[in-house]
């Protein structure tokens, strides 16, 4: 515990760590057990054309139990903390280490003596807003999107959605931690046409408590990103400068930050494995992987396996400063873990970036496009995840925009991709802006240009 | 089978008329039980075994246009009617009365969905993931790294709702999958390899482990020597099998109801229209024997069905669930699908693939002078509105001369989905079913299978880095 819970979420956290208690007492001797639970509600309503079109509210729980014997991993888990299921879960977890292979690099966290940050995550004012309020939200949403411009003629959805959840981790090596958290978001995406020309657009607001989303900002942004691609045409094919937005820059770090996870280095599947000291991105780039940040909404005292946080750099300079590690990626690599394991109750702890964030640089968003000359200002991205190999680097994604000539508009563009591989652009960015921007997804990122980009259009 | 009831039928009644209460039109009690497992090996060892189980109730409560949701997992009565009661506050009917519902009997059991409930248990599959790991590195000694991965899973579930409805299903799902890093001189490429089908354990007299494997490892073999993919709009051959993806992103989402009344798509008012090439035409199929994406019945109870969606071109309907359906006053089409009880239920695809064309598939390559061939089709992603669509190739090579000739590296494909669609000029006689696919919608993801012949596309722009 850091920061004082409010007193219905102490008395939830305390039930949670009683029942990880409970399970992580049965532990035989020669056997390490861990457990973790987590409990919450949440609530979401969309609106449409005036009215609610649908209003979930929902309490869910969750149970997952890891046991390790003789070096061997098995895990279980249960979506509810109902005594049977959890019981189960127990048992399975057992069951299964008999079929895996011994290793003994696994293991589970031992207590290391770094200090939690102080951390408040839970707004308690956000459990008592009424489902009539949240309405309200929503609609507010749907009918400050459609009022901004004649041109928007509907939404897709207009959300509202937040929730509010405890969880508590114990291991039967000695570490026992809980915690509480509230989120809560807007977001909605527009239909805008001209004509036979549809666009859409999307625009999103966070925050822990309502007081924190702002709805203007959020329809805004829709409805501009809408407005602006109509009569986007595809470009023809060319190499340019591309000028990442910073939620396109976060998705790009994103895939950087897993290549850094130390699995995927010892298990040769990072194009950055024994890179460590050398010049690997453009001496612009300052990295760091720091889930103590308050600005975060991926902040936690926390990681995974119930270590403390702790800020990591990963590019200083350009210069790769080093891997991120959970308990077995460090053991197998002899050093020690940078508290960067992530889950949920429902899976073991993999190796990843928490709360990434670029260091921004000097320039605005507008000046740094105009010093540039020609370049592309990509809006939006799409397939990701079917055009980017994390093994090999190959970087090919679907991408909407803005082209610009010496500086100036030169209309909007669609059905295009642009393609190059995470090596190279790492290498090729040419400015940093200074327009940080904390993301829905923890990842605080500026815009970013990249130079000799291909762009494959008409 | 399913041998007791998973909630007795007169609770299920009074949840059904606690939900109707305020006024409401109707009312639905979704309740579902799921196990899975999982057993990984990794770098040469068998790392971890993993289990899940699930179970819980979604009830959903339909006043006009509104739905109100809320899911538990006690699945008392009293926990079932603070449920409904939650998701009833939405309705601003006519105020309290009682509302007695009445309900089919309980149907005798599922159809003959992945029958085989006697799996291999966990030994036997730790020993299918061995042969896949020795088939994998005996393929070549440039492949680096291996991971198997094999799931199985059971879900059981019941749905009764307020017109009577009373409906039960036992899925039983196994996948196997194979990837493989092949390491050579310009670095490292990647293999894939994944097999899929609503059965058990016989998957595997389907498909063995060193198939698998050896597919897998082929592939990232083969791009070792892969040069860029060329940047720039060409003719794309799309060979059989996975392909089926291009028309679940080209028109499939486009097609569904949900979407389409929302005016969200481009297929949105063209009933009736020639929408594609008269060589298209799209079946949307959940009751194929043993596919991804079959079931008995779809989540909200409606029998799955066999939906021809694009006829030699021409529109001929869209995908239903029962809420967009009951709007219409239609039946639905058996698409209404959900992630679990804590989801609503919405259109969804099931198994949707373009039916053979005539033409040869050798003589569809050697008639393209300069193009892309695309053996093997990663995922993709649409933008329903304007139709622009993406997806990945992960096995893919050059056309020159008539002739497929070397390999590329992976990247991405754009189009426009009408576009596409109009320009397919050629569908040859090889229909086949790809792999199984795990279909994304608004965070809700679902087993979906996909197929199609082999066919070219006369110009689509391809996401390489070369001239």
């Amino acid at each position: 515990m850091n920061v004082q819970a409010p007193p219905e979420a102490a008395a939830v956290e305390a039930e949670l760590a009683a029942l990880v208690a409970s399970v992580v007492a049965q532990a035989a001797p020669g056997e390490q057990v861990e457990a973790i639970a987590s409990t919450g509600t949440s609530t979401r309503v969309r609106a449409y054309r005036g009215e609610v079109e649908d209003l979930t509210q929902a309490t869910s729980g969750g149970v997952g139990v890891r046991v390790v014997a003789d070096g061997r991993q098995g895990f279980a888990s249960a979506g509810s903390l109902a005594p049977e299921l959890v019981a189960e879960a127990l048992a399975e977890a057992r069951d299964n280490v008999r079929f895996a292979a011994p290793d003994e690099a696994n293991g589970l966290a031992e207590p290391d003596g770094v200090a939690p940050a102080q951390l408040d995550l839970l707004r308690p004012e956000l459990a008592t807003v009424t489902a009539a309020d949240k309405v309200a939200l929503a609609l507010e949403l749907e009918r400050r999107a459609t009022s901004m411009d004649a041109r928007i003629r509907g939404v897709r959805s207009a959300v509202y959605a937040d929730s509010v959840g405890s969880s508590a981790l114990a291991t039967s090596t000695g570490l026992h931690v809980a915690g509480s958290s509230s989120t809560c978001y807007v977001t909605v995406q527009v239909l805008a046409g001209e004509g036979d020309a549809t666009q859409t657009g999307a625009g999103s607001s966070v925050g822990r408590s309502v007081a924190d989303l702002d709805l203007a900002d959020a329809a805004g942004r829709a409805v501009d990103r809408a407005v602006r691609m109509l009569g986007a045409r595809q470009p023809a094919t060319q190499r340019t400068t591309v000028v990442l937005e910073p939620a396109v820059t976060a998705s790009f770090l994103g895939i950087v930050g897993s290549t850094l996870g130390g699995e995927a280095v010892l298990k040769g599947r990072s194009p950055f494995a024994d890179r460590v000291g050398e010049r690997v991105a453009s001496a612009l780039l300052v990295l760091v992987d720091d889930p103590t940040d308050p600005a975060s909404l991926a902040a936690d005292p926390h990681d995974g396996e119930g270590l403390a946080s702790r800020r990591n750099g990963l590019l200083s300079d350009g210069v790769l400063q080093g891997y991120l590690h959970n308990t077995w990626s460090a053991r197998r690599s002899g050093t020690a873990s940078t508290a960067s394991a992530v889950r949920g109750v429902g899976s073991t702890p993999a190796v990843g970036p928490r709360a990434l964030a670029l260091q921004p640089g000097t320039v605005g968003p507008d000046e740094l496009v105009a010093s540039l000359g020609d370049c592309l200002v990509v809006t939006e991205v799409q397939g990701l995840h079917s055009g980017v190999n994390r093994v090999s680097g190959d970087f090919s994604v679907g991408a909407r925009g803005v082209l610009f000539r010496a500086g100036e508009p030169a209309g909007a563009v669609r059905e295009l991709t642009i393609a190059s591989t995470l090596q190279r652009m790492l290498l090729d960015v040419v400015a940093v802006g200074s327009d940080l921007e904390w993301q829905p997804g923890g990842t605080g990122a500026p815009s970013l240009a990249i130079a000799d980009v291909a762009l494959s259009g008409a | 089978m399913i041998d007791q009831p998973m909630i007795d039928h007169a609770v299920l009644e009074r949840v059904l008329g606690a939900g109707l209460r305020t006024g409401a039109d109707f009312a639905e009690v979704f309740v579902e039980d799921r196990r899975s497992s999982s057993a990984r090996l990794d770098d040469g060892v068998v790392e971890e075994l993993g289990s899940s189980h699930d179970r819980g109730a979604g009830i959903r409560v339909v006043s006009g246009g509104t739905t109100g949701f809320a899911h538990t997992t006690d699945l008392t009565e009293r926990g079932l009617l603070v449920a409904a009661e939650a998701a009833s506050t939405v309705a601003r009917g006519a105020g309290e009365r009682a509302r007695a519902v009445a309900l089919a009997p309980r149907p005798a059991g599922p159809g003959e969905v992945g029958h085989d409930r006697e799996g291999g248990g966990k030994a036997a599959t730790v020993a299918l993931l061995r042969r896949a790991d020795d088939a994998a590195r005996s393929a070549g000694g440039q492949i680096s790294q291996v991971s198997v991965t094999a799931g199985s899973g059971r879900r059981r579930f019941l749905v009764a709702n307020s017109e009577g409805v009373h409906a039960e299903d036992d899925q039983v799902r196994t996948s196997f999958s194979v990837a493989c890093v092949a390491l050579g001189d310009t670095g490292m490429q990647t293999g894939t390899e994944s097999v899929g089908h609503t059965v058990g354990f016989e998957l595997f007299d389907r498909a063995t482990p060193e198939a698998i494997a050896t597919t897998a490892a082929r592939r990232a073999l083969g791009k070792l020597t892969a040069r860029p993919a060329p940047s720039g709009t060409l003719p794309v051959v799309i060979g059989p099998g996975s392909g089926g993806v291009l028309f679940h992103e080209a028109c499939g989402h486009g097609l569904e109801a949900d979407l389409v009344r929302k005016a969200a798509s481009v297929f949105a008012g063209r009933v009736g229209d020639q929408v594609a090439s008269p060589l298209v035409t799209l079946v949307d199929d959940g009751t194929v024997d043993g596919e991804w994406g079959t079931g008995a019945v779809d989540d909200e109870g409606s029998p799955r069905r066999r939906n021809v969606l694009i006829d030699h071109g021409v529109l001929t309907d869209y995908l239903w669930d029962h809420l967009r359906a009951r709007e219409e006053l239609r039946d639905s089409s058996g698409n209404g699908r959900r992630q679990s009880y804590r989801h609503l239920p919405m259109v969804r695809m099931t198994n949707t693939f373009l039916l053979a064309g005539a033409d040869d598939p050798a003589a569809i390559v050697r008639d393209t002078a300069h193009g892309v061939y695309i053996a093997k089709l990663g995922g993709g992603s649409v933008n329903t509105a304007t139709g622009d669509f993406v997806f990945g190739m992960t096995e893919s090579y050059l056309i020159e001369g008539g002739e497929i000739t070397e390999p590329l590296r992976g990247g991405n494909l754009t189009g426009n989905g009408p576009a596409v669609l109009g320009a397919i000029d050629a569908c040859g006689d090889d229909f086949a079913m790809g792999g199984p696919g795990t279909c994304g919608k608004d965070g809700q993801s679902v087993p979906v299978g996909l197929g199609q012949p082999t066919l070219r596309v006369t110009g689509m722009t391809v996401g390489g880095t070369a001239r």
